[in-house]
């Protein structure tokens, strides 16, 4: 039995206070833990399968043009060597997240260095490796490339439909104070630690697939897409992902080529991507250029207010790196343009890197506010306090649960944020000068349809069961404690089973909706259940309480295999977004405060202290959600300081693709971070209060810190990352 | 598939033997060899590990210590006597990499690794005088960050990334090389080669030979350290770093010892720096004029033009902090 939910409207019941058990929220462990610090959870490359062929991509290396012959003599009487495929239901680039579509497939027709032209196999990877190594491929180059992501003669094009209210040149003109200031911030990679990897077997009528991927239900409908299968005939399974940051969220090239292999040479493929190739081929954040228009009135209230970038991606994309998208609603100022350029590069595609938009838009506009609070000479905080909207700056629509100010207050504490003067360069220790800078957090809320089934077995324990994903983020710890909140389990007592299109469809994991989405529907198959509990018992689901396994109501209380006498009860949730997400702005909040030290002489910075204080409506987890604050503030700090992708303007081709060259923190560059949690309850947000936190941690976090770089030692940085060059010239004398 | 034959050592002078022929490479940790050598740059037909080599740290008679090139960078680092006199190339060695890689990495191995220059790396899409001699340079109009400003030519611009050597070469080490017609000792100094027009040769082993040990000649206690600059607080290779010692007596420079790493095909002896130095005042203007003397022969490109400011500062910071203390 199915049933469903369409949100429409807040859910005010708040059920989950309501109930007994008192798990929810909890900071439990993750019930997969063991398994994965023991190293017996397989991921996708892992699973023993018998008579496996190893296959590996070859990836173009000119930036633009097509590939004239690929000479398979060359490398077919290598020991091993099994075949070389070319194929055109192979694809070139990943799907963008939620495509549910195949993506470009002519492999052969280059659009950018590092494409995936071609699959070698054989009996084992190192022969494949060597093997892809000695193919010999011509090409007939372009001459047309455009291989530098800031080149100013690349093709642009206006994306969406800009915002554009009032008269914002000359709020500009008018205003007490402003600022107008332009940003660039570079490419990223999501460096998951499990790189992209699948195995594939085909019996002729249905295709398998141990895949590390984040959304299950459009992948399963990429791939089928991809080979000219129908959905039904592709299975995937992927429970257990090493990290997927966006970049597993659509169907990725390695899996398309082992599945053509699998079925061209009837016997299982693996393909693993190399690291290089998860640098190269997947996706990458658009690197951006963003001019931050800020007008103020004597008060600090904004009067004005314009963002406005440039991002690229490759031709055909339809993604543009959202960075306007908190900008929308963040702050107020009558007069508004917000707009995005997207430039057409042949670089690797741009797609979905942990947060897009808010996480390289945030960190700007943080940057630019923190200009204006020193334009103005007022504490930053103060300057983020009076600037919060009564309603949506263009929709009129009213924003749901929104604790932003609780955040900068609980921050401020926490971190010991002292506003009262913002003069840089007043602190010095030895070489080092000391500063602190603060940004606001804020990431939209997203929810996805998603079903979910929960069984409750004639013994008092349940399953939980969905194809959704748990990246690393702690869903199957949530969804257990969900279920057991509703229906009175200890979370020990739930089984979680996901990552298998065999199961309902989840949400997958993406966008930050993934507890709100797919756990709203185990929520939905729980309230099922417990309506049926409460009708065997003879009372109705408000009057039933579900506790330690036991349905009580009045005076009665029946354990729960003697109330089911034998019967399970299976229950499907199936949640839907529906009008809810176009009545309020919801989004997620937060406020960041860092403490950094900058050597006087080399420009060096090290992040000494950072607090960040989050709303993300019910917390489901203290300790996952904590870790996950956590992550986004780590990430915050790449992108404060190292994160970049290098590109050779020459001929496209990235110089940093590993990660001894591409420079994500290590544990020294990270302090200690303290994450306070706010406490808040989000009826807009699902049926469960909750919104989302995976992303939330970064969007702003970089912003705060180069706020705290300017206060230590005066020299404004408006180019990410903050590197000691980009210092250097400035510094005054140490 | 390219084969590899794997052979164990068991003596330097079957190392010797073993090592001479065409396609033989030692092996030490592998840290840097087996990464070549799985991107196609380095392609041996036979890898002779010489990291099972007896490889004890002892001090000879004249107080030198002499360290086996087998030694692990990381029981290097933590010799009481490596820590007691040369604390500069402790701490060196502890900037360096990870501490996994510093417990398979040995001493030999760290003097012979390669650049780092992604050029050289990418063997597949560059060109590279260095990987094939004559073939160009795409370095020169390329990502140049971690380029030299020093002693480069038109032929190469790599750098050579080890932190250990440039303590070693401050501190007057000493190779002890060994081939088939016997043991020949060198000043580090001059072991590192600069391009010229044949980057291909980056050292004076002649083939054949292999590094031995190495030897440190007794120095007179002296404030010292070793400060390296990167963009991230580990685990980074250095834009620049400084190894320096200095001894001042009633307020004038005795001693001083000064080299660069990050910014040439070699650790650089800032001998420039050390000559306007010695017997000066040890004054902060005394150490900026020093840092600009060693610099003024930096021949920057557009991407690395900073680090000659940046060297400048570092070396002003790391006099300046030694000059200052009391001990
Ligand atoms: C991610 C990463 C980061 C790193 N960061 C740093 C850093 O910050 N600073 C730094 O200094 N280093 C760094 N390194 C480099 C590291 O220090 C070297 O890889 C290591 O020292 C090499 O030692 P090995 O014994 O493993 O050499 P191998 O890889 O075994 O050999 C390297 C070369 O030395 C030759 N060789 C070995 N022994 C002898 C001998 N006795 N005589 C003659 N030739 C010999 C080999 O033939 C080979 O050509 C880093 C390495 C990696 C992978
Ligand atoms: S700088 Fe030297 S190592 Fe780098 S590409 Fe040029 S020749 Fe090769």
């Amino acid at each position: 039995m199915t049933r469903s939910l369409t949100m429409d409207r807040p859910d005010d019941r708040n059920r989950l206070d309501a109930m007994a058990q008192g798990v929810i929220g909890q900071p439990l462990d993750r019930p997969d833990g063991p398994a994965k610090v023991t190293g017996t959870a397989p991921y996708a490359a892992e699973y023993p399968v018998d008579g496996m062929a190893e296959g590996v991509l070859v990836t173009a290396t000119i930036s633009k043009g097509e590939v004239t012959a690929i000479d398979e003599q060359s490398v077919l009487s290598m020991p091993g060597v099994l075949a070389v495929i070319s194929d055109q239901r192979m694809t070139a680039r990943a799907a963008q997240g939620g495509a549910g579509e195949a993506p470009v497939q002519q492999v052969r027709q280059v659009q950018y260095y590092g494409q995936p032209i071609a699959v070698v196999l054989a009996e084992t990877f190192e022969q494949a490796r060597d093997a892809a190594k000695h193919l010999k491929v011509t090409y007939r180059e372009d001459d047309d490339a455009v291989t530098d992501p800031h080149d100013p003669a690349a093709p642009t094009e206006t994306y969406d439909e800009p915002i554009d209210q009032g008269n914002l040149a000359q709020a500009m003109a008018q205003a007490a104070y402003a600022v107008d200031v332009t940003y660039t911030t570079e490419g990223h990679n999501s460096a998951p630690m499990e790189p992209h990897a699948s195995i594939a077997e085909w019996d002729g009528q249905t295709l398998t697939l141990h895949s590390s991927l984040q959304m299950l239900a459009y992948n399963q409908k990429e791939l089928a897409d991809s080979l000219d299968l129908a959905p039904e005939q592709v299975r995937l399974i992927s429970p257990y992902v090493g990290g997927g940051f966006g970049s597993k969220l659509g169907i990725s090239p390695e899996g398309v080529a082992a599945s053509v292999a699998a079925m061209q040479l009837n016997r299982p493929v693996r393909v693993v991507m190399l690291r290089q190739q998860v640098f190269q081929c997947v996706m990458r954040r658009s690197e951006t250029t963003q001019r931050l228009r800020l007008a103020a009135d004597a008060n600090g209230r904004l009067t004005g207010f314009g963002h406005e970038a440039r991002v690229s991606n490759l031709p055909e994309e339809e993604f543009a790196e959202p960075v306007t998208q908190a900008s929308e609603f963040l702050y107020p100022g009558e007069h508004r343009r917000l707009a995005i350029e997207l430039a057409r590069v042949n670089l690797m595609t741009a797609g979905s890197v942990r947060a897009p938009g808010e996480a390289v838009g945030m960190q700007v506009l943080e940057s630019a506010m923190d200009e204006l609070a020193n334009a103005i000479g007022m504490d930053p905080v103060e300057l983020r306090l009076r600037n919060i909207p009564d309603q949506h700056p263009s929709e009129g629509i009213p924003y749901s649960s929104r604790k932003l100010v609780e955040c900068l207050k609980a921050g401020a504490e926490r971190f010991g944020w002292d506003g009262s003067d913002r003069t840089p360069g007043q602190r010095r220790e030895g070489e080092w000068w000391i500063g602190t800078g603060m940004a606001n957090a804020c990431r939209v809320h997203n929810i996805n349809e998603a079903q979910a089934r929960v069984t409750l077995s004639p013994d008092g324990t349940a399953i939980v069961a969905s194809d959704m994903t748990d990246i690393g983020t702690g869903t199957y710890a949530i969804l257990g404690q969900i279920a057991g909140e509703m229906l009175g389990l200890d979370p020990a007592d739930v089984l979680v089973q996901l990552g298998d299109t065999t199961l309902p469809p989840g949400s997958g994991s993406g966008g930050s909706w993934g507890a709100a989405s797919t756990g709203s529907a185990v929520f939905e198959a729980c309230e099922a259940i417990r309506e049926h509990l409460a009708e065997q018992l003879g009372t109705t689901e408000e009057e039933l309480t579900l506790k330690d396994g036991f349905a009580i109501a009045g005076n009665r209380r029946v354990a729960l295999p003697d109330l089911l006498a034998g019967a399970e009860v299976e229950r499907t949730g199936h949640f839907k977004p529906g009008e809810i997400t176009e009545a309020f702005a919801a989004a997620m909040y937060g406020a960041f405060f860092a403490e950094v030290a900058v050597n006087a002489y080399t420009g060096e910075t090290r992040v000494r202290r950072f607090a960040g204080a989050f709303s993300m409506g019910r917390v489901l987890n203290e300790k996952t959600a904590t870790s996950q604050c956590m992550g986004g503030m780590v990430w915050g700090i790449g992108s404060a300081l190292t994160e970049e992708l290098t590109f050779d303007a020459r001929d496209g081709h990235l110089v940093n693709p590993d990660l001894a060259e591409y420079h994500i923190p290590v544990n020294l560059d990270v302090p200690h971070l303290d994450v306070v949690l706010v406490d808040e309850r989000d009826p807009a947000g699902s049926p469960l209060q909750a919104k989302g936190v995976g992303e939330l941690g970064i969007c702003g976090a970089a912003g705060a810190i180069n706020n705290a770089i300017y206060h230590a030692c005066g020299v404004r940085v408006r180019s990410f990352p903050m590197t000691p060059d980009k210092l250097l010239a400035e510094l005054p004398d140490p | 598939m390219t084969p590899v034959t794997y052979l164990r050592a068991d003596s330097s002078a079957a190392a010797i033997a073993l090592g001479a022929a065409d396609g033989h490479r030692l092996l030490g940790g592998g840290t840097n060899l087996i990464d070549l050598m799985r991107k196609g740059v380095e392609q041996p037909a036979v890898l002779v590990d010489v990291s099972g080599l007896a490889a004890p740290i002892t001090e000879a008679a004249d107080g030198s210590l002499v360290i086996g090139a087998a030694a692990r960078n990381s029981d290097v680092a933590a010799h009481p006597l490596v820590r007691a006199r040369y604390p500069m190339l402790a701490r060196a060695i502890l900037a360096g990499a990870s501490a996994q890689i510093r417990n398979m990495a040995t001493v030999g191995g760290n003097l012979m690794q390669r650049t780092r220059c992604v050029y050289f790396a990418d063997a597949a899409g560059s060109r590279c005088n260095k990987r094939v001699p004559g073939s160009g340079c795409d370095a020169l109009g390329g990502f140049t960050r971690y380029h030299a400003i020093l002693g480069a030519s038109p032929a190469c611009i790599a750098t050579h990334p080890s932190d250990m050597a440039v303590a070693l070469v401050a501190l007057d080490a000493r190779l002890h090389l060994a081939g088939a017609d016997g043991v020949r000792s060198v000043a580090l100094a001059n072991f590192h080669q600069l391009p010229g027009d044949s980057p291909e040769v980056e050292t004076m082993l002649a083939p054949g030979e292999m590094i031995l040990a190495v030897e440190l000649p007794p120095v007179q206690p002296m404030r010292s350290t070793y400060r390296k600059v990167r963009d991230r607080a580990s685990y980074a290779f250095a834009l620049v770093s400084v190894a320096a010692g200095i001894v001042v007596e009633d307020g004038r420079i005795a001693d001083v010892r000064i080299a660069v790493g990050g910014v040439a095909a070699k650790p650089w002896r800032a001998a420039r720096a050390e000559a306007s130095l010695r017997d000066g005042p040890a004054s902060v203007e005394a150490f900026v004029q020093a840092a600009q003397a060693e610099l003024a022969q930096a021949d920057p490109l557009p991407g690395n033009a900073f680090k000659v400011q940046l060297a400048e500062r570092t070396l002003v910071a790391v006099l300046t902090d030694l000059a200052g203390g009391d001990a």
